[in-house]
């Protein structure tokens, strides 16, 4: 089989080499449509670089270290990064590179292209992978077009992509990726028309804009809009909209810019070319036999045909809801943009001031019914604010990944991850306190008094010094006996924090043995010196997004913790009411509306099962070896402790390796203790990982029931480069 | 073919078609067998694996070198039992740094180029048995050996 084949080639048992998207066009190009000049990357080319680079067997070793229904989108999203920065550092065998070096250059002649997904397996399934596959348009340059080529081979293993393969039932095994390379035509007007209306049968839809089709596809430019009798072949209305932007060509890629304004009063095109274009849609229905949905271009009055395909909106299904939500998933620049904003100047100084406002809130004097109250008014606000962590600030952690992309593309690090150290500059919150801490246990650590009267349990003095600074402490960030996420009581106590300090001041800090990440300055400059002129802009632009979004991803629990601190305290105030009327045994009629507040919410009874895994033969199955992903490079070994509610947390020894279900920002004040860190939840931007590389620590996370498979006392190692837990008996 | 040549031609094939390997180590007296990508030199005098230092396999060759390493080419049917063959290789093992590493890094990512990231990882070593002997077992029962003089 050749790896490249024109159009005029392609016979029908060709098909599956080159996908439908391919397929389509080769038949157009037969039937005499005026296509673009275009060339089919087969199937083969694609293998031809998979299996001589050695890459099927890393991608399935990649998607296999567990069940995929188990693994987090976070985990895919990983797995995919690694993916795509595996294709982007192997080398192209050399023959394939020489053959499509070749070819490119005498086909093409310095031409810019577009290089186009088309998967066949989107055939198979009947099912519609637009948008899930990546595509690249004026693109110059052919060593240019051949990395490109890689993407798009890449792309078949993105995120969006495997999730929806899983999603309809494909074998991810037997994925292959076809490329359409195309000839880029500028043409200085584009659209889109639907040969029937989805909504109206007797009608036809053109939308069009200035420039190329680009901004039209992606949303960025509104398009004027015609309605057609699809009957009479009439123009029924044309809505015109305020022409203020259109997609033109740019050295690398495209770029959105201004319309000039003579063009901003003019149409996009007369009506006698909507009737060109409206003939141009039936003449392809008429060859799919189907409804098409038709992108062209005019360039020099010549109409070119792009892309057809058939209107999958005329009977939605659940399938192409869902493909919809996948893509959702990848936020744009402009739309994180505009999300940052929204974010920094609104949501989170007004979560701020509830917390404070709540704090300020003297409930002692509340009557019992005004106490029931407002333990359900403290609940309400708590979970509007729970409700926009998950559709605003979730959303918002895509600027990590976005410029992660963009920093892998540029840079091709040997660790998909080195863009991480740009961003860990960034003054957390999490830090700060984590750095107070510090300050308190030096304290400790110098006056035997104090250390003394603290391991007494002596009452502390409010006025001393160190006092003040406990206060200070606990009025930024509680006394470290409230979870952020519920599950515990949450009993205003200073004494976990005074263990922690204790064991904090008689071991040394480790603070500053542990390796400092490579030097962020000149790591910075070398990024950035990839790009010039308007690039280098966007990548500025990018990385500050990315380091808001990075410091934003901490910082937002900790808010968040603190209002949910607000509704704790009231539901404690509650319960304190209730027990010290029941202890007296009398009954007071106005306490009933407090006991059914305390018993919705009754927290306390979040104690996770430990499985015991006795079998049949007597013996206990235990775990040896555990894998999970690699999140913070590094080995250690030491005694697990293992977190199954909050309050564990106070017995956490020096040297320990941190074992829980999720890290909760709340909890990351033992991270100065802590050798390793051990995660059920899988991710490398989750905040076990985060934190864990920002102090050099192993980190292993991903690992399922993690938190029953491993006890607190076991010797265990974490291979934090392979992402392997070490498990050592005791009786060998 | 003499039965040197056909032995030497036996685990040439069983070097260059097979991926895996079982190999035994001990702990106390108490073996262990345990599944390895392995790589094996021209010569035949050398077999090479990698693993995470974290292992059983690793511990226990590191306080007893003599090990034990099975190739087979069964492929789990009926005629396996006329058709297989396997060998035993006896000898030493060792973990290899310095200069020779790249080299046989090399050779082994030649074979298993998809475990580029596990054979690089600083936490795996890369061993290297010197045979001693092989064991050659074919037509089910037919046993040769072969002494390896190192």
């Amino acid at each position: 089989m050749k790896w490249i084949l024109s159009p005029l080639e392609i016979r029908p048992d060709h098909r599956n080499r080159i996908g439908g998207k391919a397929y389509t066009l080769s038949l157009m190009a037969r039937e005499g449509f005026k296509i673009p000049e275009t060339l089919f990357l087969t199937v083969d080319a694609y293998n031809a670089f998979v299996n001589g680079a050695g890459l099927r067997e890393r991608i399935l070793l990649e998607l296999n270290r567990k069940k995929f229904k188990d693994m987090r989108w976070e985990e895919i999203w990983d797995c995919a990064t690694r993916i795509r920065n595996i294709f982007l550092k192997k080398q192209i065998p050399d023959p394939l590179k020489s053959y499509l070096t070749e070819k490119i250059q005498s086909h093409f002649s310095g031409k810019t292209l577009a290089i186009r997904s088309s998967a066949p397996d989107e055939d198979a399934s009947g099912s519609s992978f637009a948008g899930l596959h990546e595509s690249f348009i004026n693109v110059r340059g052919t060593s240019s077009i051949i990395d490109h080529i890689r993407l798009v081979w890449a792309s078949l293993w993105s995120d969006a992509a495997l999730l929806y393969r899983q999603e309809i039932g494909l074998d991810v095994d037997k994925s292959e990726m076809a490329v359409v390379l195309q000839e880029t035509v500028t043409g200085n007007r584009s659209g889109v028309v639907f040969s029937q209306n989805p909504n109206d049968e007797t009608q036809v839809i053109i939308e069009s804009v200035y420039g190329l089709n680009q901004g039209l596809v992606d949303g960025r430019v509104e398009p004027d809009r015609w309605v057609l009798d699809r009957d009479k072949k009439t123009v029924l209305s044309h809505k015109p909209v305020q022409r203020e932007h259109w997609m033109i060509p740019s050295e690398h890629g495209v770029e959105m810019a201004a319309l000039p304004e003579d063009l901003s009063r003019r149409s996009p095109l007369s009506s006698q070319e909507a009737l060109d274009i409206c003939e141009l849609a039936y003449r392809a229905e008429a060859l799919f036999k189907a409804p098409q949905d038709v992108e062209w271009t005019i360039k020099n009055d010549t109409l070119y045909l792009l892309q057809s395909r058939p209107i999958t909106t005329l009977s939605p299904s659940e399938t192409q809801d869902k493909r919809a939500w996948y893509l959702s998933l990848h936020r744009s620049v402009e739309n994180l943009k505009a999300l940052r904003t929204t974010i920094e100047e609104t949501l989170i100084p007004e979560m701020a001031k509830t917390a404070k406002d709540l704090a300020e809130q003297d409930i002692t004097v509340l009557s019992d019914r005004e106490l029931a109250g407002e333990v359900r008014r403290r609940w309400k606000i708590n979970q509007h604010w729970v409700n926009t962590y998950w559709e605003e600030f979730i959303p918002y952690a895509h600027g990590v990944r976005l410029f992660g992309q963009y920093y892998n593309d540029a840079m091709r690090p040997d660790d998909p991850y080195e863009f991480m150290n740009l961003l860990t500059q960034t003054k957390m919150v999490s830090l700060e306190r984590n750095r107070l801490m510090e300050d308190l246990t030096s304290m400790v650590r110098r006056d035997r008094q104090l250390f003394e009267r603290l391991k007494a349990g002596e009452p502390l003095d409010l006025d001393s010094e160190f006092g003040e600074k406990v206060n200070q402490f606990i009025e930024k960030f509680g006394d470290l006996s409230c979870a952020v996420t519920g599950g515990t009581e949450c009993a205003t106590d200073t004494r976990p924090l005074f263990k922690l300090l204790l064991e904090m001041a008689v071991n040394p800090s480790s603070l500053a043995s542990r390796k400092k990440p490579k030097d962020a300055r000149t790591q910075e400059k070398n990024f950035l010196n990839c790009f010039e002129g308007s690039k280098r802009k966007e990548a500025v632009d990018l990385l500050d997004l990315a380091r808001s979004s990075y410091r934003l991803r901490d910082d937002d629990n900790i808010y968040l913790g603190r209002i949910e601190a607000q509704l704790l305290s009231a539901v404690k105030e509650a319960k304190s009411r209730v027990e010290s009327f029941e202890r007296r045994g009398t009954h007071k009629s106005e306490l009933d509306d407090l006991k059914s507040v305390i018993q919705d919410f009754d927290y306390g009874t979040d104690h996770r099962k430990v499985s015991v895994q006795k079998n049949e033969y007597g013996g206990m199955v235990n775990p040896r070896q555990l894998v999970g992903q690699p999140a913070g490079p590094g080995l250690s070994r030491g005694k697990a402790r293992v977190i199954r509610q909050h309050l564990d947390l106070q017995d956490f020894k020096h040297s320990e390796i941190l074992i829980c279900d999720a890290v909760d920002p709340n909890m990351t004040f033992v991270i100065p203790l802590a050798a390793g860190v051990i995660e059920r939840r899988g991710g490398m931007l989750i905040h076990g990982a985060i934190i864990a590389r920002e102090y050099g620590l192993p980190c292993v996370t991903g690992i399922p029931d993690a938190t029953s498979l491993i006890h607190t006392g076991d010797d265990i190692t974490v291979d934090g480069y392979l992402g392997i837990v070490t498990i050592s008996q005791k009786d060998r | 073919m003499t039965h040197y040549e056909d032995i030497k031609k036996h685990i040439r094939e069983l070097f260059i078609n097979q991926k895996l390997a079982v190999l035994s180590t001990h702990h106390s007296g108490q073996p262990y067998a345990s599944l390895i990508a392995f790589v094996g030199k021209e010569d035949l005098r050398e077999i090479f694996f990698v693993t995470p230092r974290t292992t059983r396999k690793f511990e226990n060759l590191s306080t007893d070198s003599r090990v034990a390493v099975l190739i087979n080419s069964s492929i789990n049917v009926d005629t396996d039992f006329h058709e297989a063959v396997s060998v035993t290789a006896l000898g030493n093992a060792k973990e290899i740094n310095g200069a020779e590493k790249d080299e046989i890094l090399g050779l082994y990512l030649t074979k298993h180029p998809y475990l580029e990231a596990f054979a690089t990882s600083p936490t795996c070593a890369l061993i290297g048995v010197k045979i001693t002997s092989y064991v050659l077992v074919k037509n089910f029962q037919h046993v040769m050996e072969l002494s390896i003089d190192q």
